[in-house]
């Protein structure tokens, strides 16, 4: 019989994400609207199954633990995807160090103030501070700063959506004509999906952004600490 | 399966260099920058991690489903602080993209600039 124990197994629930995840990339590919991203789409199905089902957010959590061991995997593998940009960057190192610099610490303290004018607590400032890097990381930073990373990751991707729909568009009207300062903006701004919208533009925008993202993710993995204690 | 390997093991290290250290980065995050160091200094060839680190990067947004399913749970810290969040995101985000835009595109017509002038200079 198909009851509640076996709808909450570890396994179903497993089966039923990466399900869904695939029928999400599917969706997307058909419809090609940047709104329908095929995570989002995965986030509200699941959640609409969890609500109708009645199994609450700790089970699900425990269930997919896996996944969250493979989140940590992934990030230290993007240490490989950071030796293969570095590799193909070879030169131009000023530009490159001096825009990530300060795109992390203009990210990270411009989010902080204003969201503290608007009176927001300092868990919300911890959980959307490391909004502009890749989600992984961001969660990596804000979990152990006291943030919600369920915040975070919402956050986070919903950044990365508004980049890559608006940045292309931004960046064009405020004369940022360069290829190569386009995709590092992209990736700088907008992680992962700014690039994979970067890699559609061409492959020089590509090739930047994706360095930017791993660039952005480091600087910020290192430096919001700091921010985090001294500067608000 | 070596990829897997180091890249479990940098975690591990980077776990115990994290505990070591008061906790101020976290341990994956510490693995990954000895990843990228062992993979600079040649200790480790790119090609043994490739396919491990090709199949985690190309994965990535599935494995962060579970923590975007948690909205189900936080949906109002963020209802609460809803004009905070929106304002200041994208906001910023406008000035990151801008600030490294213009920073890049302005160093690198630098240097460019001054590489075309050595390639002169060479002739």
């Amino acid at each position: 019989m198909l009851d509640r124990s076996f709808l909450s197994s570890d396994l179903f629930l497993l089966t039923l994400t990466v399900g869904l995840y695939c029928l999400g990339g599917l969706v997307y590919r058909r419809l090609r609207m940047p709104l329908l991203h095929p995570v989002l789409l995965t986030f509200v199905a699941v959640i609409v199954f969890l609500q109708c089902t009645g199994i609450d957010y700790p089970r699900y959590q425990q269930a997919t633990g896996a996944l969250n061991f493979a989140l940590g995997m992934s990030v230290v593998a993007l240490g490989y995807l950071l030796y293969e940009q570095v590799e193909r960057l070879r030169g131009s190192l000023l530009p490159v160090g001096v825009a990530t610099l300060a795109g992390c610490v203009v990210g990270v303290l411009s989010v902080v103030y204003i969201a503290m004018a608007f009176g927001a607590e300092r868990q919300i400032l911890n959980s959307i501070a490391p909004k502009s890097v890749t989600v992984p990381i961001a969660v990596s930073v804000a979990g152990p700063l006291g943030g919600n990373v369920s915040v975070t990751s919402v956050v986070v991707f919903c950044v990365g959506i508004f980049g890559s729909i608006f940045g292309e568009w931004i960046l064009r009207k405020c004369g940022v004509r360069d290829p190569e300062a386009r995709g590092f903006a992209l990736g700088a701004a907008a992680h992962g999906i700014g690039t994979a919208r970067a890699i559609e533009i061409g492959a020089v925008e590509g090739a930047l952004s994706g360095l930017a993202m791993a660039l952005m993710g480091l600087a910020t993995a290192l430096l919001m600490p700091l921010m985090e204690r001294y500067l608000y | 399966m070596t990829g897997l390997f180091f890249i479990l093991f940098f975690w591990l290290v980077g776990n115990a260099l994290s505990l070591l250290t008061g906790g101020y980065v976290s341990g994956n995050i510490i693995g990954m920058i000895l990843l990228f160091a062992a993979l600079c200094l040649r200790w480790v060839k790119a090609e043994t991690i490739r396919p491990a680190a090709k199949f985690l990067l190309g994965a990535m947004a599935l494995f962060f489903v579970p923590y975007g399913v948690g909205l189900m749970d936080s949906y109002r810290v963020i209802l609460e602080n809803l004009w905070a969040i929106l304002v200041s995101g994208i906001v910023s985000t406008i000035l990151v993209l801008l600030v490294a835009g213009k920073t890049f595109q302005s160093l690198n017509r630098r240097a460019r600039l001054r590489h075309i002038k050595q390639h002169r200079h060479d002739a």
